[in-house]
């Protein structure tokens, strides 16, 4: 009886070469050329390209803050149109959230709940923006409603994704105590699942932030208004100027929320 | 002390630091809402007949105009395109990017703070703004959106990717430096297989957003299904653009799918 070595025929290597890979690799490069083609990538576009962006880049700097006040505004009602949405977005995703559960909720109310989710999930801020410009009318009000949706489908899913990883034994050790469910909900679930749902609603008001500088565009409020009327009159200075200041909002409000999260850990 | 003493100690779950940080983060958060409720311009006589104004909306949409689901296709098309090919450009510049963000991959402090000062820069900025900048340098179209798209996920998939570099266990790594490997090899054996699998799930989570993403790029004319969205929306022809709303939300639950699948296969 002999055992077979798998290695037996033909000299040892280390590390076989890996035939499917190398394939792969080959139809992910023709799939780019593929698609370049397809979309219209061409080398002369290119090189034209960088000597726009040459021109681009001059007109850009200095960076020009002479209509600071304008921007100030903007930067302002951003911000408040992402904590608001924040805030209502947070509201509604407890109960939603909740009743998206599986281990908490029946199924005839799950199911629902992970649909409005989805639905929520699945436009980007800005078309919902849009709808709501139409529905109520320019301005920050259309913005919030817009990032509010775009909250509710992504604190939600999370959240919903927590209360379903936690360990039922705290649940039923409250329940054995006679609570009733609010009881439940207050004594058993919150404490497994207030760290990670700070974690996300830190995390969500960034990406709000981020939004409600560009709900603007398609008439939102905010600052995206005066980046893209700067952008359109060619005022590329001014649009630089708008960047940094996006930038930088962006960056401390990243580091007041790592600091929210570490607090909560 | 004695055991009694010991015993009627006052226990507490946090110490007063952390209570002092937790109140002032609350007080924080309720300052920055009033603040913000009470100073934001709206216009409460919009909100009176806005129930009208969406019943409105919707009766105009309803029923979408199929004559219009060609053009939506195509879009479609050049959407998908515009997210993948965005996608894989965006690893191709955050692979070395990363490899210079991963402290050890690359012990210098100088080179890490610089990668990490690029992903910054393209995190912070909106794909909807990148997208203003590649149309203005490279006019409409669809190389404007898939640059955008490209130079928006290098952040994500950059600062991910160190991560996992850095999460990597160096045994094995030692293990071939041992043997008198080069460093492309360390990085290609060594590495390679511990951080696949991280690799694939961040290519995948980054071409599920970015099909989102890049349906809007379309407004300010970077290509794809939001130029068809833009068209109808600017004409006020509702049922087209539901027939473009409800194609966006088919591919994008389409893509959720493919994804999770294949996620699981792979992990």
């Amino acid at each position: 009886m002999s055992v077979t070595d798998p290695a037996a025929p033909g000299p040892r290597t280390a590390f076989a070469p890996n035939r499917l890979g190398r394939l792969g690799w080959i139809a992910l490069v023709v799939y780019v050329i593929y698609a370049g083609s397809q979309l219209g990538f061409s080398a002369e576009r290119f090189s034209s390209g960088l000597e726009h962006g040459h021109r681009f880049l001059v007109r850009m700097f200095p960076p020009s803050f002479a209509r600071w006040e304008l921007i100030y505004d903007g930067i302002l009602e951003s911000l408040q149109i992402a904590v608001i949405a924040t805030f209502f977005g947070i509201l509604m995703s407890l109960p939603v959230g909740l009743m998206a559960a599986r281990n908490l909720m029946p199924a005839w109310i799950s199911w629902p709940m992970r649909g409005v989710i989805a639905l929520c999930r699945s436009f980007h801020p800005i078309i919902v923006a849009i709808l709501f410009v139409k529905a109520i009318g320019f301005g920050a009000l259309a913005g919030v409603m817009a990032l509010v949706v775009a909250s509710v489908g992504f604190i939600s899913k999370l959240f919903a994704e927590a209360i379903e990883e936690i360990s039922l034994k705290q649940v039923e050790a409250v329940r054995a105590t006679g609570a009733g469910f609010l009881s439940i909900l207050i004594m058993g679930v919150q404490p497994q699942v207030l760290p990670r749902f700070i974690g996300f609603a830190t995390y969500q008001l960034d990406s709000n932030l981020r939004n409600s500088t560009m709900v603007g565009i398609v008439g939102g409020g905010g600052i995206g208004a005066a980046l893209f009327t700067a952008y359109q009159r060619f005022d590329f200075d001014v649009v630089l100027a708008i960047l940094i200041v996006i930038v930088s909002l962006i960056m401390v409000a990243e580091i007041v929320s790592g600091w929210a999260r570490r607090v909560f850990q | 002390m004695t055991v009694a003493t010991q015993l009627e100690r006052d226990w507490q779950r946090f110490t007063p630091l952390k209570r002092l940080s937790r109140f002032a983060f609350y007080l924080f958060a309720a300052l920055a809402l009033v603040i913000s409720l009470r100073t934001i311009d709206v216009i409460p006589e919009f909100l009176y007949d806005a129930p009208d104004q969406m019943t409105d909306l919707f009766k105009r949409m309803w029923p979408p105009d199929p004559s219009y689901i060609r053009p939506t296709l195509q879009g479609l098309i050049e959407t998908l395109h515009i997210a993948t090919l965005g996608t894989i450009i965006a690893i191709g510049l955050a692979v070395p990017i990363g490899l210079l963000a991963a402290r050890n991959v690359t012990p210098n402090f100088a080179l890490n703070l610089f990668a990490k000062f690029v992903f910054v820069t393209s995190r912070s900025i909106n794909s909807l703004v990148w997208a203003l900048l590649f149309v203005a340098i490279f006019g409409p179209g669809p190389l404007a959106g898939t640059l955008a798209i490209a130079f928006r996920s290098i952040g994500f998939t950059g600062k991910l990717f160190a991560e996992a570099m850095e999460e990597a266990n160096a045994g094995s790594i030692e293990a071939l430096t041992a043997a008198g490997a080069s460093r492309s090899s360390t990085l290609l054996l060594g590495y390679w297989p511990q951080i696949r699998p991280a690799f694939w799930s961040i290519a995948l989570f980054r071409w599920d957003i970015n099909i989102r993403e890049s349906a809007v790029l379309g407004i300010v004319g970077a290509g794809g299904v939001g130029v068809a969205l833009d068209t109808a929306l600017n004409l006020l022809y509702w049922d087209q653009v539901a027939v473009v709303l409800i194609a966006i939300f088919a591919v994008v639950v389409l893509a959720e799918i493919v994804v999770t699948s294949v996620r699981a296969r792979l992990l």
